[in-house]
């Protein structure tokens, strides 16, 4: 169901745009007004988004530990999975956003009732049917990294459309992308290898039972958004050549506010900026924002310092105790039977 | 009810495939042996908490207050202005499935509202309709469901089926920590009076006596005397456990169960002869006579209420600084809130130990020290003479219990204790232990009997990595430094993994422990002799 209405919603948005490019006088609003609207729906959500989560206080301590605390000057400490110093800290952080170290460390386990080998070639003994088995599970790992790390890529090569004269760090980045040089144009590697881990995270999505019992009409329709958008991109790239020239104008005009329509520019071109200009306003109010958030996630970018150093709660307010003296009211005379000392005879 | 859970292979069989084809519509169903009772009445009443009542889960009507409702959700938008943790958990998971088989409850029970991002789904799924505004204007197409009393109740039984035990927060890659919005859960539901009643008694028990069990100071006395006597029967020698004594050095704080259970009653006897042979000057405390602290799985405020005696108690008797036992979820609270919350402990010092020196730099603001710390310090310093060969008839294994390891880092002092008191260890699989650790399947409070077929599904992968070794190394015993393992883990092991025994670490010391003056020792801490033991082992 989902997963078929966000596709369904996916090719609406699609036939919209390419209406809007085909007639010419729509062109002033698909190339221009829903842009910049987007862009401003992204910046000012965006903003929205991070502030009201940093405005909201980190009561409490709570890293998850993945390692050794600090303690005892002999014991090996893990300065990474359970940091207590700053640099500690970032480390965690980096290893995290730009390595999917969490990721990484997942495994698959299951129950099973069947004969399993132990790793270590031989039978595991242990009797009684059914035993709990962990397997490797890299490719989610490496197919979120794959599509993370490739569609930062993209975008970057993309800077050649609003940057001119083109610095010359992107058309670095375009030679090195095109290394494995495929033909003309150049295939870009991260093209293919979006493609690639964008159609792994699908189908993965729609295969695996658990996976596809837990997903949203938003977790389909952002990946189909990125599916169409990647699309229209490869398909403009190498099969259906549009005019460079004028949508360079066109993306020059949008970023330098002198917006501009010039003609000779393909609905599929359209398509493409539309996609985009929804996923760039859908951003903000989607499960997209993790790109944010993963920076402010308090069990991860913490240090694990709660007893060095005193942590403070700014909404901390007094609640009702049951004090000594109270206690020591209630149970004075069993105290005093049982030969306890006690502060008032 | 024991009688009624049905075996093993019956249990294992768990069918993973997810039924229905939506998780929005909420169908609670209390199945006898997966729920625990409510809270009763007088319990409530006794700590000022809403809406006490008699009611059951089962029960069709919950008696809720008339405004519920609107108490649910005025609750949840203070949370959201409270916790960052939960506002933003609530905005950024993209439900990639990566915490799914790691919650030892799903495994065991094949629920998929037990994966944590569906645990977390139950919430947010509320958060959605009446805090943002695509859940406004879209409602169930985009996840969001109206708060019936049918999702209340799905709220019920599924935060009281998750043991906070983190496990899932390792594997996020953002870091969403499902026992963060398990515990505002929980909050949600006090707030209307949904609890449970093995939560909220040893609660109130705590808050009137200054312990779970409700024993009283002349029964605290009681208990500790009759270690010292059963002490003196073991080893010769009279220990000192004064209560209650002013101008001590420290204060030791442990969990109840300690002087009242077994197998925790060994670790007692193992902390008293520790601290006789190297002459701490040191008192126990009646009031302060718990470190476990059960606010943790009622709410953020009954943490504070319940922790702030253990400072309280460390001022009025003028100790330097303090010393906590093996308790799991205690040091949870003494590591990430009691500072926050109770301190500053300005009116007591930077832990030194008196024997060795070492500044425990690590708790210069709590000023309170892990006892496995202390102890662990006191090996590497040679100050203790130790025969480890008295723990012969033990083979062991050792337990990460889930709040020490994931929300303290506490990994390997247990482990260099072990190895220094015995000599066959034995580690889990590396899936299952440290960071990684399976839950004994009853913490945060569900470990009740009548819950028992929860707990033995959810305590299945612990279990089975105990089996593992069991099986491949011939360990009979787990040593854990956690009170509710050491009442929980013993029947879950009679049952998936039989022939494992449960130890505190420092029972393990005790044993290990050659006391000046001792007379030769024929048993061991639980009074088995050392060896028909040997003989029995070497048998085996
Ligand atoms: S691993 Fe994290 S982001 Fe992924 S589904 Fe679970 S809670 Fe959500
Ligand atoms: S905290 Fe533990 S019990 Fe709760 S959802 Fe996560 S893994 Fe499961």
């Amino acid at each position: 169901m989902n997963a078929l209405s966000s596709l369904i919603v996916v090719f609406i948005l699609a036939a919209v745009a390419w209406v809007g490019g085909e007639v010419v006088s729509l062109h002033p609003a698909f190339g221009i007004v829903v842009p910049a609207l987007a862009g401003v729906v992204f910046v000012v959500g965006f903003a929205v988004r991070v502030v009201g989560w940093a405005r909201v206080p980190v009561p409490f301590r709570i890293p998850t530990t993945c390692g050794q605390q600090r303690s005892l000057s002999w014991i090996k400490s893990g300065w990474l999975e359970s940091p207590w110093t700053r640099t500690g800290v970032v480390a965690r952080m980096a290893l995290e956003v730009l390595l999917f170290r969490s990721l990484f460390r997942g495994t698959v386990a299951a129950i099973t009732t069947e004969p399993v080998s132990d790793g270590h070639g031989s039978q595991d003994p242990a009797p009684g049917p059914a035993r709990l088995v962990f397997g490797e599970q890299k490719w989610l790992w490496l197919a979120a990294l794959a599509f993370h790390w490739s569609f930062l890529f993209v975008v970057l090569r993309h800077l050649r459309f609003f940057v001119e004269p083109t610095p010359g760090w992107v058309g670095v980045l375009g030679a090195i992308d095109g290394f494995f040089q495929v033909g003309a144009p150049a295939v870009y590697l991260t093209d293919v290898v979006l493609l690639a881990a964008l159609a792994y995270l699908l189908i993965r999505r729609l295969t695996d039972a658990q996976v596809r019992f837990i997903s949203l009409f938003q977790d389909y329709f952002a990946l189909y958004l990125l599916v169409g958008l990647v699309t229209t991109g490869v398909l403009m790239r190498y099969f259906v050549r549009p005019d460079i020239i004028a949508i360079k104008q066109l993306t020059l005009g949008l970023v330098t506010l002198a917006p501009a329509v010039p003609t000779g520019v393909s609905p599929l071109f359209f398509v493409h900026l539309f996609l985009l200009s929804v996923l760039v306003a859908y951003f903000p109010f989607s499960k997209l924002v993790h790109m944010a958030g993963v920076f402010l996630s308090p069990t991860r970018n913490l240090a694990n310092t709660n007893r060095m150093r005193r942590h403070v709660n700014p909404w901390n307010y007094p609640v009702k105790v049951h004090t000594y003296e109270e206690w020591e009211d209630e149970f004075r005379d069993k105290m005093k039977a049982a030969g306890l000392p006690v502060e008032k005879v | 009810m024991a009688d009624q859970t049905p075996g093993p292979d019956a249990l294992a069989k768990v069918d993973f495939r997810p039924k229905g084809k939506t998780w929005l519509e909420p169908h609670p169903e209390f199945r006898k042996g997966t729920y625990c009772y409510s809270a009763a009445p007088k319990n409530l009443t006794y700590l000022g908490l809403p809406n006490p009542r008699e009611w059951q889960p089962f029960n069709d009507d919950w008696k809720l207050p008339p405004d519920w409702k609107t108490i649910i959700l005025d609750g949840m938008r203070e949370r959201l202005d409270r916790y960052r943790s939960f506002r933003l958990f609530m905005d950024i998971c993209v439900r990639c499935g990566a915490c799914a088989d790691k919650c030892h409850f799903y495994l065991g029970s094949g629920d998929p509202k037990n994966m944590p991002v569906l645990r977390a789904e139950l919430i947010r799924s509320v958060y959605r309709r009446y805090f943002t505004p695509a859940g406004r204007i879209f409602g169930a197409v985009v996840g969001a469901r109206d708060l019936t009393e049918d999702v209340l109740k799905e709220w019920f039984y599924y935060f009281y089926q998750c043991t906070e035990c983190r496990r899932c927060s390792v594997f996020c890659p953002y870091g969403i920590d499902t026992a963060e919005i398990t515990m505002i859960g929980r909050e949600l539901l006090t707030l209307v009076g949904c609890n449970i009643n093995w939560v909220i008694e040893p609660v109130a028990n705590c808050f009137r006596t200054g312990n779970h069990l409700g024993i009283q100071p002349h029964g605290f006395k009681d208990s500790i005397d009759f270690a010292v006597d059963e002490l003196e029967e073991i080893t010769g020698i009279r220990v000192e456990a004064p209560i209650n004594r002013k101008g001590a050095d420290v204060l030791f704080v442990m969990p109840s169960a300690d002087y009242f259970g077994t197998p925790h009653y060994y670790t007692l006897l193992g902390y008293l002869m520790l601290f006789h042979e190297i002459g701490l000057d040191y008192t126990l405390s009646a009031y302060a006579s718990e470190g476990g602290n059960f606010g943790l799985f009622t709410s953020h405020e009954m943490i504070k209420r319940l922790n702030a005696k253990v400072y309280a108690e460390a001022r009025r008797l003028g100790v330097k600084w303090i010393i906590g036992g093996e308790c799991g979820h205690m040091w949870r609270v003494l590591h990430q809130y009691m500072d926050t919350m109770n301190g500053p402990a300005d009116f007591l010092q930077v832990p030194v130990s008196p024997i060795t020196g070492t500044r425990f730099e690590h708790a210069a603001s709590t000023r309170m020290v892990h006892i496995c710390e202390f102890t662990a310090d006191l090996i590497r310093h040679g100050r203790l003479n130790l025969d480890p060969s008295r723990n012969d008839h033990w083979n062991v294994t050792f337990h990460d219990s889930c709040n020490p390891s994931r929300a303290m880092g506490l990994l390997e002092e247990p482990r260099y204790i072990i190895r220094n008191v015995c000599k066959a260890f034995h580690e889990m699989p590396e899936d299952t232990i440290r960071e990684k650790t399976f839950c004994c399947g009853s913490g945060s409070g569900l470990g009740t009997d009548e819950n028992l077929e929860m707990r033995l599904r959810g305590g299945f992968p612990r279990a089975n990595a105990v089996r593992h070794v069991r099986d491949k190394h011939g360990v009979n015993l787990l040593a854990c430094i956690c009170a509710i393992d050491k009442a929980t883990l013993p029947p879950l092991l009679e049952y998936w993994a039989p022939g494992v025994d449960v130890a505190g670490v420092h029972e393990l010391l005790g044993n290990a422990l050659v006391m000046r003056g001792e007379r030769e020792r024929t048993t061991d801490l639980r009074g088995e002799p050392l060896t028909a033991r040997e003989e029995a082992s070497a048998h085996a």
